[in-house]
């Protein structure tokens, strides 16, 4: 049918324009006279003009919108399905989706419930339609994620670990960076956390790599499911970051609420890098068997989307509203991604904790020492003996790595802040909160800690800012229990009663699969109840030792 | 990897079955109890998602408000269960169910509205009835918008995902039909100039008619505990008020002022609110009859009722006046209120209250 010529033109009558809609929508609200509406959201921020939605968002083109969207998602699965798509993926990277989508409906859930928090908060009911949208929204992203990982379960061929999965979430030594980011969303002050973390930093700069980056390297891992589901999730985003940005500008309007904004964005920057980066980076730069050295490796997606795009066309904007934008913080940031190695050496820690995980991850070999050390120049000589060691560790039977004498690598101390390890051994210090000792991962993690998660900050009260809480070392949760009992007690054994969920490999073949019994005689211990221990002098000298870092011993015969 | 061992290599496609071993069938979410037999999808997709430190949480919250207070806590309501994790949803909605329900909705109303107008239904609606339309299903849309904010509200505060999903989706749908409503009067007034669109609001903030009903949604926006606010909702206002006003009168009194087309749109939230109630009476009913908790609740969600259903009495009768506008009246109040009254009764029983004086009316 031509354009001119549809039956809907023929057909149609004179509507509502969508800008009158959106005015008689947000005129829905009004100002209680009898009973006020309960604030049982705490913030220190001041919130006295109203937020505008220049979307103008309405539900009814919204449900049906979203009803096509995942029309297309499931048919896409049915398709991948037919084409027989799990016969050719690569077994690496569907691994790596058993810890990715064990964490990620929880953040996604998280954000919904902070639109409760928005939608009580923000001044009038313009925008309310859009944080109705954007709890909606976040309710289908965590459904479809446990979907695309119940499909996986039934589809792929080693479900051991999907079919355990929000268990394991709740367990496992690495999903507690994912729950500190999800928190991040939900709990202290409203407008630190629903705001200014969730959408102006997690949503606005960090979906990119979670949600465009991961779906690129799915598709070259042979992977259609995680593009269709996850790029449908993004499609949402730029309505979120619409809705964030506009409560920025209401909010960043009153100039006292200044202090506690350039508090918020270093807080949420640097603590969305520590943990998005620290997973992401990892699974895209180690989860994939491609080495196509014409892609674009984590860390120029990263100048790309974070520094260009986000830093220099959002951030920098601000500071003519008075915002002081710290460009050290994303400075610093960028040289732990390319001058520090945070990926590569966050990818060392998930390897070497293989046994307390849920998940295999196998060893890197010459094909993929090539593509990083183009990438990445100078990557060989810091870590290739590693991946050398882990290789050969990977046999049912031998040493695991954090407990061989072999191969020099040292177990990480674990960051307060950001829950990743301290693996930028520089940059690690210790500060002492109400009477006790933390470690952090860098000097912002500490202030983090210590400055803005407190009740005054520069000098003013902040009555409604959270606090870190719970047990957030693992390594103190199994404190001198021996790895076998713990790997049971985390619930990571195979429905066997004896094979580990987790192996070092991709070999699906019983007689190469490590049991119970391969992990022999070993103690947890946590590297920071060890240095509360310490006597102050040796704690100095620890902590001296530590900064100097750790050289892998030569794998014999390279 | 020396040639003898090559054999032992897994096959090369990694589809499930292209081999056996430890743990190759477990291919189902097998930390949770399902209801039923077997686990429904929307188990799957809904169970254990939010964590709790008494299941799976090891290292327990990890951020927690300035008081203490962790990210979920007990305490954000005065009910008490033995085990939050056993309700599930009798609408059994994840996304997609809930989108495909939602557009459904909004696709039947904009045909029957476009057509309507196409056919140019409105000129046969009777004058008085457009007074009606005009100033109190206009009012009555803040009311279904009130419901809407207070659920969503509500959904951040529940122990569990099955619970705050129900709460969730509850809000969707009443933020939908507080929508459509709005659209829909829009849409008339386009055919007819002389429809009012500011007077429904007038109504809500200013008649006295409306007033009691603003009060009581008012009281539900300002509980702070937030399965007071679902149960307010749905086990007290709905039934009492707003079932009373769309069914008692909209539906029942349309036809006659040669209205078709808004019992239509007005059907819709019928149709939300069975399934929202549903929810709401099994999560209810499970409180009331909590092995160890059920006396205590029963006080509780009596007292609920006792508080929000004066209010709620009070506002329905306060309705009254509107059965008497319409220029062919073919419903009576009196009898509409029973109806609400004996509904709301039967609510109560379901969930295991005894008979509230406040519905003794
Ligand atoms: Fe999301
Ligand atoms: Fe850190």
């Amino acid at each position: 049918m031509s354009d001119g010529l549809t039956l809907n033109k023929i057909t149609s009558q004179k509507g509502i324009s969508v800008a009158e809609a959106a005015r008689r929508i947000a005129d829905l609200g009004w100002t209680p006279s009898y009973v006020q509406e309960a604030m049982t959201f705490p913030t220190d921020y001041k919130l006295s003009k109203s937020p505008r939605d220049p979307m103008k968002q309405v539900l009814r083109s919204y449900f049906p919108m979203q009803e096509e969207k995942d029309n297309r998602v499931y048919g896409a699965l049915d398709a991948a399905l037919r084409g027989d798509m799990f016969r050719n993926v690569e077994p690496r990277w569907i691994e790596w989706m058993k810890l990715f989508l064990a964490i990620i409906p929880f953040p996604e859930i998280s954000a919904a419930r902070s639109m409760s928090m928005l939608g009580r908060l923000a001044p009038g009911e313009e925008l309310r339609t859009g944080f109705t949208m954007q709890m909606v929204d976040e309710f289908r992203h965590s459904t479809i994620q446990m979907n695309l990982k119940k499909w996986y379960m039934e589809n792929y061929i080693d479900p051991s670990g999907f079919d355990i999965t929000e268990a394991a979430f709740g367990r496992c030594y690495a999903t507690t960076i994912g729950r500190q980011f999800a928190e991040g969303f939900l709990t202290g002050d409203a407008v630190t956390a629903a705001n200014v973390y969730l959408q102006v930093v997690a949503e606005t700069a960090f979906t990119n790599t979670l949600f465009v980056a991961m779906p690129s390297e799915a598709a070259r891992n042979g992977d259609y499911a995680l593009p269709t589901v996850f790029l449908s999730v993004q499609s949402d985003e730029s309505r979120h970051i619409g809705n964030g940005h506009s409560l920025l500008m209401s909010v960043i309007n009153d100039p006292d609420n200044h202090l506690l904004l350039e508090r918020d964005l270093r807080y949420a920057f640097w603590q969305n890098h520590a943990i998005v980066d620290a997973a992401i980076g990892t699974i895209i730069e180690y989860g994939t068997a491609n080495r196509d050295k014409h892609k674009e490796s984590y860390a120029e997606l990263w100048h790309r989307w974070i520094y260009e795009d986000y830093y220099r066309t959002y951030m920098l904007p601000l500071e003519k509203y008075g915002i002081k934008i710290h460009h050290d913080d994303i400075a610093a940031a960028w040289d732990r991604m390319v001058k520090k190695n945070y990926v590569h050496k966050i990818a060392q820690f998930f390897a070497v904790g293989w046994p307390v995980n849920f998940w295999r991850i196998e060893a890197q070999t010459d094909k993929d020492f090539e593509w990083f050390e183009h990438k990445y120049p100078g990557w060989y000589a810091e870590f290739g003996d590693f991946w050398r060691w882990y290789g050969k560790k990977s046999e049912p039977g031998e040493t695991n790595m954090l407990f061989d004498q072999d191969n020099g690598y040292v177990y990480p101390h674990r960051c307060w802040s950001c829950l990743c390890p301290c693996v930028i051994r520089e940059d690690f210090c210790c500060d002492e909160v109400d009477g006790e000792i933390y470690t952090y991962c860098s000097e912002l993690c500490r202030w983090t800690h210590k400055v803005a998660f407190a009740s005054e900050y520069e000098g003013r009260p902040t009555p409604a800012m959270g606090r870190f809480s719970g047990r957030r070392n693992w390594e103190e949760v199994y404190h001198n229990w021996d790895l076998a009992e713990a790997v049971k007690d985390l619930g990571f054994v195979r429905s066997d009663g004896r094979t580990l969920m987790p192996q070092p490999h991709l070999r699906f073949d019983d007689r190469r699969m490590w049991t119970l019994d391969h992990l022999g005689k070993h103690t947890i211990q946590s590297p920071m109840v060890l240095l509360r221990e310490m006597s102050p002098a040796d704690r100095e000298k620890h902590i001296a030792d530590y900064r100097a870092g750790f050289k892998i011993q030569p794998f014999p015969g390279h | 990897m020396s040639e003898a061992q090559a054999p032992l290599e897994a096959a090369r496609s990694a589809a499930a079955g292209a081999a056996q071993f430890a743990g190759s069938d477990s291919r189902r979410y097998n930390y949770f109890e399902p209801k039923g037999r077997k686990a429904t999808h929307y188990e799957d997709m809904t169970v254990d998602v939010q964590p709790d430190p008494s299941r799976y949480l090891l290292q327990d919250w990890i951020i927690s408000f300035a008081d203490g207070t962790p990210t979920y806590s007990q305490t954000w309501t005065k009910a008490l269960s033995s085990d939050w994790h056993a309700f599930r949803a009798i609408d059994q909605e994840w996304e997609r169910t809930h989108y495909q329900r939602q557009s459904t909705i909004v696709g039947m109303i904009a045909g029957a509205v476009e057509n309507g107008r196409r056919a140019g239904v409105w000129k046969r609606f009777d004058q008085a009835w457009i007074k009606v339309l005009q100033n109190h299903l206009g009012a009555f849309k803040h009311a279904e918008f009130g419901l809407g904010t207070s659920t969503m509200h509500a959904q951040r505060y529940g122990y569990t995902q099955m619970i705050n999903s129900a709460i969730l989706t509850n809000s969707s749908y009443k933020l939908r039909f507080a929508q459509d409503l709005t659209l829909y009067l829009s849409e008339l007034a386009l055919d007819i100039p002389t429809l009012d669109l500011d007077a429904g609001k007038q109504h809500w903030l200013e008649s006295p008619i409306w007033q009691p009903a603003r009060r009581a949604v008012e009281t539900i926006g300002g509980a702070t505990d937030f399965l007071e606010q679902y149960f307010a909702v749905n086990a007290v206002f709905e039934p009492l008020v707003a079932e009373l006003f769309r069914s008692g009168f909209v539906m029942q009194v349309a036809a006659a002022q040669n209205d078709f087309l808004t019992p239509t749109v007005v059907a819709a939230a019928e149709g939300d609110y069975q399934r929202n109630l549903a929810n709401a009476v099994e999560l209810f009913q499970l409180l009331a009859h909590d092995p160890q908790h059920g006396e205590h609740n029963q006080a509780l969600l009596g007292g609920w009722l006792e508080q929000h259903g004066a209010l709620a009495i009070a506002a329905a009768k306060s309705l009254q006046p509107i059965w008497s506008l319409p220029h062919v009246k073919t419903a009576q109040f009196n009898d509409a209120l029973d109806n609400a009254i004996e509904r709301t009764r039967t609510i109560a029983s379901q969930i295991g209250l005894a008979a509230s004086a406040s519905l003794a009316a």
